[in-house]
């Protein structure tokens, strides 16, 4: 009881300090928090297949990429409203992700890895080479946004609670049968089918989810950016997502906001300095996984745990300590019950 | 279609998979027996083409480049392996993600040095130029490549098919345990496979350079088309990397030649149909 109140207390308080941005940051910083909660949506949704399935995505952007472009594309070249644009990229993004999903669910561990790796490239070289769509290098620009929509603010709160509906909902599948389902695949695969369970149609479905959620990423990010080009759904964004998740802690899906959050910021830093993003951005994966393979949640948890087993330590030791501090109360015993007293009383 | 340009398009299919399997092998090698997804191979392919060019540069041989080139990847590979994979040893997942950054780290350091223009390798006087074939003339040049590409594969099936270094190699993919059981040190053989890969990789950066060029995005361009081998081929088979390249070269030459547009997208045709059907890959076992 206490726990969960606990938790919900701190999703409260998140809210709260989510809501307040607007009021205590400048309009860039605004826009940046959008841009993290964003891409901390679609390592989220990353990490339902990551730290829930036990696969992992390499080609997660080309999927988001899909649902931006398909707006993109409705919206500025052909003038479509938005009400029919953004469905149609989620729409776009499903149907993308089912048919990756198909030829990659049925493999697992690397060759997913590589498989991913090699659709996520497809969609890549298609944007960067089938100009008369994508336009190539240039992109597609000029996407807008609806009236109520236009200012940092409005779209950073828009964005907020897109964010927090499909987490909560992330949260739920997580949760749910169905994620536990997830959970025994990532933990044993073999075991699974001799459960009863149908191993491959859960991990398509956990696939089509995932793609689903990344597409509504997509969709706001096509929004929020006003222009999309082959750079959004190159492999370095689906790597980048990878790593925001494992860097936050896989399987929590929060940490992959953390993560998106240490990642922007640290890109945004990093660019008032070098245009070698790429580079800190290795860096940071080598040292991760060497140093912090369970992210820095778990980091933190372990830490607060070894805090908490160091100071029952101390307590142990300082128990030892005390009859040897105060002698006179250790001895007192040992001298009250000498034998011969005993004997001289009767 | 006349009978020339089948047989132009024939030619430029196989000067491409000569290249795509040097690159594609040692990838497929380092998977099949470490169950390592080494996705820095095609920068190292970058790099070492790029360390050759400004060898050539400065001392106007092919030659010299081409082995600077080598003794680069072979360096650069052995730190690979040494300095970072054997910190996640067995850690399939660590290690595919600690080779994506180390992929980067070198990607972007080569345009950081080389700078963002598209460069080729100066071929050597000698090869540049066409050779007359009584049907067509066809560049010197990739002929030669051609021929590199035959003795690479002749050469590694030699190796090992027929020596006691390549049945270590070939047990070793099957049942590491079992080998260093036998008291071979399988460590001493997956460094021996690094440094085979590396030789291919520097090699086909300097000739890759020459024939394709070096670019930014050159190095997930190969690595890329390298995945498409060995998922079409199947991975850790020497075999299904030669099926694999000579599939995706000649895709890629008709599909540039016929539909440039989407020449990208037909390489990937036989991959997804190769894996619906077969997941394995053509010449792959489970």
């Amino acid at each position: 009881m206490s726990i969960r109140w606990r938790k919900r207390a701190g999703i409260a308080l998140a809210l709260l300090a989510g809501a307040a941005i607007p009021y205590v940051a400048p309009p860039v910083y605004v826009n940046l928090a959008s841009e993290i909660l964003i891409f901390g949506l679609l390592a989220m949704s990353i990490d339902l297949l990551l730290g829930y399935t036990g696969l992992v995505p390499l080609g997660h952007a080309a999927i988001f990429g899909v649902a931006a472009y398909v707006v993109a594309y409705l919206n500025a070249r052909m003038g479509l409203s938005h009400t029919v644009a953004i469905p149609a990229g989620i729409l776009g993004a499903l149907i993308v992700s089912g048919v990756f999903g198909l030829l990659a669910v049925r493999t697992a561990g690397l060759y997913f890895m590589l498989i991913t790796l090699a659709e996520g490239m497809l969609v890549w070289g298609l944007a960067y080479r089938w100009t008369s769509v994508t336009g190539s290098e240039n992109g597609i620009g000029g996407i807008t946004r609806p009236e109520f929509l236009i200012l940092p603010w409005q779209f950073y709160y828009a964005v907020l609670v897109l964010f927090a509906v499909c987490a909560w909902m992330l949260h739920r599948i997580a949760h749910s049968p169905f994620g536990l389902t997830l959970r025994g695949i990532r933990d044993n695969e073999a075991r699974m089918p001799m459960l009863g369970y149908n191993v491959t149609l859960h991990k398509f479905l956990a696939f089509l989810i995932s793609g689903g959620f990344a597409g509504i990423a997509g969709a706001a990010y096509a929004l929020y950016n006003r222009f999309v080009s082959p750079a959004t759904v190159e492999f370095a964004r689906s790597a980048e997502g990878v790593l925001m998740v494992i860097l936050g802690g896989s399987g929590t899906l929060i940490g992959a906001l953390l993560g998106s959050g240490l990642i922007l910021l640290t890109r945004n830093v990093i660019s008032l300095y070098t245009d070698r993003w790429l580079i800190v951005m290795g860096t940071l994966f080598v040292l991760v996984i060497l140093f912090m393979p369970d992210g820095l949640l778990r980091g933190l948890e372990r830490g607060v745990h070894r805090l908490r087993v160091a100071v029952s330590h101390l307590r142990f030791l300082g128990s030892l300590l005390r009859p040897i501090r105060s002698p006179t109360t250790a001895k007192e015993p040992a001298g009250e019950v000498p034998v011969p007293t005993r004997h001289e009383t009767p | 279609m006349s009978p020339s340009f089948l047989v132009l398009q024939l030619l430029n299919g196989l000067s491409l998979a000569a290249l795509y399997f040097m690159v594609a092998s040692g990838f497929s090698l380092i998977f099949g027996l470490m169950r390592v997804a080494n996705l820095s191979h095609g920068a190292l392919y970058l790099i070492s083409g790029y360390i050759g060019l400004t060898v050539v540069r400065s001392t106007g041989s092919f030659l010299l480049g081409l082995g600077a080139a080598v003794i680069a990847a072979v360096l650069l590979n052995i730190l690979i392996k040494e300095g970072f994979l054997r910190f996640v040893r067995s850690r399939e997942l660590s290690q595919v993600l600690l080779t994506i950054g180390l992929a980067f780290i070198t990607g972007d350091l080569c345009l950081a040095i080389w700078g963002g223009v598209p460069t080729l390798i100066p071929i050597p006087s000698p090869l540049q130029g066409a050779m007359n074939l009584g049907l067509i003339a066809y560049p010197r040049y990739r002929l030669l490549l051609i021929l590199i590409g035959a003795s690479v594969a002749v050469a590694l099936w030699l190796l090992l098919e027929r020596t006691r270094w390549g049945a270590v190699i070939r047990a070793g993919v099957d049942d590491p345990e079992m080998v260093s059981a036998l008291g071979i040190d399988i460590e001493r053989v997956f460094l021996g496979v690094f440094v085979l890969a590396a030789i291919l990789a520097g090699v086909a950066g300097v000739l890759g350079g020459a024939l394709l060029g070096l670019y930014p995005g050159g190095d997930s361009d190969i690595l890329l088309i390298s995945l498409v081998v060995v998922i079409v081929g199947g991975l850790g088979s020497l075999q299904g990397a030669l099926v694999g390249s000579l599939l995706a070269g000649f895709l890629e030459a008709i599909g540039k030649s016929m539909l440039p547009e989407l020449a990208y997208f037909i390489l990937f045709a036989p991959m997804v149909i190769i894996l619906a059907f077969r997941p394995q890959g053509l010449v792959g076992r489970r």
